[in-house]
């Protein structure tokens, strides 16, 4: 049905429809439509167990739906490899730190940045000879601020760093779609506006979609905001609008209250 | 009619001693997500220690001790080596295991040599059960049959009866969520490398009268034990009965079988070639099916592996 | 080529050639010199044989260390390789070819290639477990074959051929071990510096972060079953290489160049050197041949204390001999290795003689149980004794049991030695 409205308007960057997830009898994602623009900065919010997770690994086709579709530039993700939605332009970052800790930093990024370099499966190219690659590795690092840290295993970093190479790792292949699996969990407020600050640099022109637990982070960060509850989006709007939803309200106070007990 | 009843037997003596050996392999793989490349080795040193004490005590000692030590070796063996490999993550615990089934053929050399030993049948057993058409069934084979069914039973009744059987199965699944309910997974682990090696154990001593009782009998039987639960799918315990006895028989009846390529070639067709001597696909025309049977089992994986890469019972893709 | 493989010293693009060059140009030079330093014949032909290792040990390090691929059938790609290269070998001679003989292991590398390519096309799909069993797999499939295609493998006898036959190359005839050493010694420099560069490269570059992380490098854009693939092609190219001067120096291959033994042994090779450095392998290839030839001149057990040497690197030094010597690297940096060769003198010592008296006790149990009846004297270490008295065992056990006493008595003395001189803070105390 997207490829009909493909040549009339142009098709929306991610579009979401019908989406359901089931794990045994267990009904997690409870069908969710969602469409994200170009250039569009949304986040998806929600408390602990509303299904974030898995409708990021949904979109992002690490599981197959029960049912519905997930789009991209108006094409089918459905059945796609990792690497082949990769090279059509969406790169997601993980939620549990997932990078190449015996590599160096400046390896990770220059790993990233490879594929879309269009070095592919290249066994004639050496790496360290090619400029482009060192000279936009060394881009990334300065805007990540690890330039400091380029020579060390990325193992060594701190957590933050860490944070903030995976955050490299997964913009360096200049994807147009960028995705953030719950980027500021675990991390001090400082750090927190730190890493906020540095998605708002990185992203600039691109197509964000996050997942965070937390509303006060994307507060001033995301265009849109998305709700969800138990599997549902409960509210979808500007960050003021969805702050002032009733429902939205209840759900976050009625999950604190829970917590409490 | 009659030949085809007693290949069925040997095949299924065959895949019964099999099915010893790659259900404590199974065990072991789906718990602990090693393959223990050792594991023939285990059989091997219960075939060589049921000799050395049938030398003082007689068969029926030796098919009661050398199990148990056996698997007592084998819980030292996870303790002391594979869990201070297991830091290091699955490849180096395969490595380890390896390396140790290559020092235990060394050690069986240094301490019984390298002939063959005398361990044979005990005489009890030593008469014909029952003759189909003139073939004789040795008593030993019913022996055999016995044992291992036997024990099969008994391990089925373990886990899912008992509830040591239940904690192994959670463990299998879940074994983070089990260590959180307060048992002594590491201790399951030993446990259970402890009872699959001593399974191993027990087909050795039964199966070294029969099978010979050399250092190379570990390798020789240890390569068809892997390809059997790839084909049966890595870490189902069904997958694993149903691959043994597949190869069980049709090793057996492979062997049995003397069916020349020249007869299915010239069946299908094709005519031989007048000067056989000069034709490069020579081989294919003077072979015979006896002579491929012991390629079968690999032929067979290889093409599993194309076919259905999870195996034949897997369920998550191999 | 002392760079480390896991995580390779970045240098800048311009300074690489002439910095990481020496090492290439060091090793060449003492490879060229070689045979004026061990002139005999028998010399050459542990080189010969040790050289070969080195370019299967290289290429075999390609999948463990590199692609994170456990095999347990790397021979079969060597021995097809060989094979071929016999049958070629034959064929120059029946048919007359113009095929200079140093050409032939490139042959070789292409039927290893081939062999890899087919074999690959399903055996890469996952790494871990089920690499390992599919490779044992069809190692075991190939090496059973070899006894049935008599055709091609030549049955029990295996195939054998003469390389005096081709086209002399500038007068070269390759009748002399020497000739064929020089041979053997261009295809090593020429593979290790292909299979190193291959390291460098961007499929290179992605098998390590396939080895290390393959769902993060399926979210980079690379599919982690082709970078295996491809790694595992090269790894089967050099394999072929290895094989092709296997078929020149030994004019034979048999059944005993594909099996399970041969493909354990260079997994066994590899990492008693060391997979996670690029030399590691060298190392590996050249301590084993030495072992094989000297140690097993002096005793049976040799293949025993090997596994055991084996197992216990495993267990306590899963870097191999690579890994120890880069282990001191930092106390170098830092300029304190000197703290360490006291407490090294004071434990490796007294080590290495309880590891003696503990292979003399092995000796002696050995030739208890498997001497000839009545034959009671036996000779260790240059001295005749009876097996049968209990003097020698005493005095064996003595030594033994002292040796390794002082050996942990001093142990704590090193670990702290190596603490001080491995420690980032300045010495104050």
């Amino acid at each position: 049905m997207n490829a009909m409205n493909r040549s009339s308007a142009p098709a929306p960057a991610l579009d979401i429809s019908g989406l359901k997830k089931s794990f045994g009898k267990a009904e997690i994602i409870r069908g969710i439509d969602l469409s994200i623009e170009k250039g569009e900065r949304h986040a998806v919010i929600g408390p602990n167990g509303a299904g974030k997770s898995t409708l990021f690994n949904l979109i992002t086709a690490r599981f197959p739906p029960t049912s519905g579709t997930v789009s991209l530039h108006g094409q089918d993700l459905a059945g796609l490899a990792p690497f082949q939605i990769n090279r059509m332009g969406l790169s997601r970052s993980f939620q549990i730190t997932n990078i190449f800790p015996a590599m160096t930093v400046f390896e990770n990024v220059r790993c990233s940045l490879l594929w879309s370099k269009g070095y592919k499966y290249s066994f004639w190219h050496m790496v360290a000879r090619s400029r482009d690659l060192t000279e936009a590795a060394d881009a990334i690092l300065e805007q990540i601020n690890l330039t400091n840290r380029r020579d060390l295993p990325a193992g060594v970093l701190s957590y933050a760093e860490q944070r903030a190479l995976e955050i490299g790792i997964t913009i360096a292949g200049g994807a147009d779609v960028i995705m953030l699996d719950e980027p500021t969990a675990g991390m001090s407020h400082s750090e927190t506006d730190y890493i906020v600050d540095l998605i708002r640099k990185v992203t600039v022109n691109k197509t964000l979609v996050m997942v965070e637990h937390d509303m006060g982070v994307v507060f001033g960060l995301a265009d849109r905001i998305s709700v969800l509850v138990y599997g549902e989006i409960i509210a979808t709007g500007k960050p003021e609008e969805v702050r002032g939803n009733p429902k939205v309200q209840e759900a976050y106070l009625g999950a604190a209250l829970e917590a409490e007990h | 009619m009659d030949l085809i009843l007693v290949n069925l037997i040997d095949g299924l003596v065959t895949g019964l001693l099999l099915f010893m050996l790659s259900a404590g392999l199974t065990l072991i793989f789906s718990m602990m997500g090693v393959l223990n490349f050792a594991h023939a080795s285990f059989y091997m040193l219960g075939a060589y220690f049921a000799f050395q004490i049938s030398l003082f005590f007689g068969f029926w000692m030796g098919l009661l001790i050398a199990p148990l030590i056996v698997g007592v070796l084998g819980a030292g063996v996870e303790r002391y080596g594979l869990r201070r490999v297991h830091q290091y993550g699955h490849v180096p615990e395969l490595i380890f295991t390896f390396g140790l089934a290559l020092l235990i053929e060394e050690l069986v050399q240094f301490l019984w040599g390298k002939n063959q030993m005398p361990y044979d049948i005990p005489e009890v057993l030593q008469f014909t059960a029952f003759a189909i058409a003139g073939n004789s069934i040795p008593a030993y084979k019913i022996f055999m049959i016995f044992v291992s069914v036997g024990i099969f039973i008994a391990l089925l009744y373990i886990l899912t009866r008992t509830r040591v059987g239940m904690i192994i199965q959670a463990a299998l699944s879940y074994p983070r969520t089990v260590e959180a309910l307060g048992h002594n997974v590491p201790l399951v682990f030993m446990g259970v490398f402890g009872v699959g090696t001593a399974l191993a154990g027990v087909a050795g001593v039964i199966a070294g009268p029969v099978l010979g009782t050399f250092p190379g009998m570990a390798f020789l039987l240890g390569s068809i034990v892997f390809v059997t639960i790839v084909i049966g799918g890595l870490g189902s315990l069904w997958g694993a009965l149903v691959a043994s006895l597949l190869i069980g028989w049709i090793t057996t009846f492979a062997a049995a079988y003397n069916i020349a390529f020249a007869d299915i070639l010239m069946a299908i067709g094709f005519t031989m070639p007048e000067d056989l001597d000069d034709s490069a696909l020579r081989d294919l025309w003077t072979l015979t099916l006896p002579q491929i049977g012991p390629i079968l089992p690999y032929l067979l994986m290889v093409l599993i592996l194309v076919l259905r890469p999870q195996g034949l019972f897997g369920k998550r893709d191999a | 080529m002392t760079e480390q493989a896991t995580t390779p010293t970045n240098l800048r693009a311009g300074r690489i050639s002439t910095l990481s060059a020496a090492p290439w140009v060091i090793a060449t030079l003492f490879l060229l010199a070689m045979p004026f330093i061990f002139q005999s014949n028998s010399a050459i032909t542990i080189m010969n044989q040790m050289a070969i290792t080195i370019i299967f040990a290289l290429s075999y390090n390609m999948l463990l260390g590199q692609g994170g691929m456990l095999s347990f059938g790397h021979a079969v790609y060597m021995g097809v390789g060989g094979f071929f290269c016999v049958h070629i070998m034959n064929m120059v001679e029946d048919m007359s070819l113009p095929l200079p003989l140093p050409l032939l292991p490139i042959f070789g590398g292409l039927f290893g290639l081939g062999l890899a390519t087919i074999v690959g096309s399903f055996s890469t799909r996952k790494a871990g477990t089920v690499f390992a069993m599919i490779s044992l797999g069809v190692g075991e499939l190939i090496a059973a074959c070899s006894i049935i295609i008599v055709a091609f493998f030549g049955g029990e006898e295996g195939v054998s051929g003469d390389r005096t036959y081709g086209l002399p190359f500038f007068g070269v005839e390759f009748l002399q071990q020497i000739e064929v050493y020089y041979l053997i010694v261009f295809w090593l420099i020429v593979s290790a510096l292909l299979m190193y560069l291959f390291s460098r490269t961007p499929v290179g570059r992605m098998a390590n972060a396939v080895r290390d992380n393959p769902e993060r490098a399926e979210f980079l854009g690379y599919s982690a079953r082709w970078v295996r693939f491809y790694s595992f092609c090269a790894s089967g190219f050099f394999a072929g290489i290895a094989g092709g001067l296997f078929a020149i120096n030994y004019e034979i291959l048999t059944e005993e160049n594909l099996n399970l033994t041969q493909s354990g042994a260079i997994l066994l090779i590899t990492f008693l050197g060391g997979i996670g450095f690029f030399f590691g392998p060298i190392i590996g290839a050249i301590v084993f041949t030495l072992l094989q030839t000297v140690l097993s001149l002096q005793t049976e057990l040799w293949q025993l204390y090997v596994g055991a040497l084996f197992v216990a690197t495993v267990m306590y030094f899963p870097g191999g001999l690579a890994g120890v010597l880069m282990m001191h690297v930092p106390a170098f940096r830092l300029g304190r290795a000197g703290h360490l060769v006291v407490p090294y003198i004071i434990t490796l010592i007294p080590a290495i003689i309880g590891i003696f008296g503990l292979c003399a006790l092995i000796e002696m149990i050995f030739h208890l149980r498997h001497a000839p009846l009545g034959e009671s004297e036996m000779t260790l270490f240059w001295t005749t004794f009876d097996s049968h008295a209990v003097v020698p065992w005493l005095m064996a056990l003595v030594i033994t049991v002292v040796a390794f006493a002082i050996m942990r008595r001093n142990m704590p003395t090193l670990r702290a030695a190596w603490h001080r001189a491995n420690s980032l803070e300045e010495e104050s105390a």
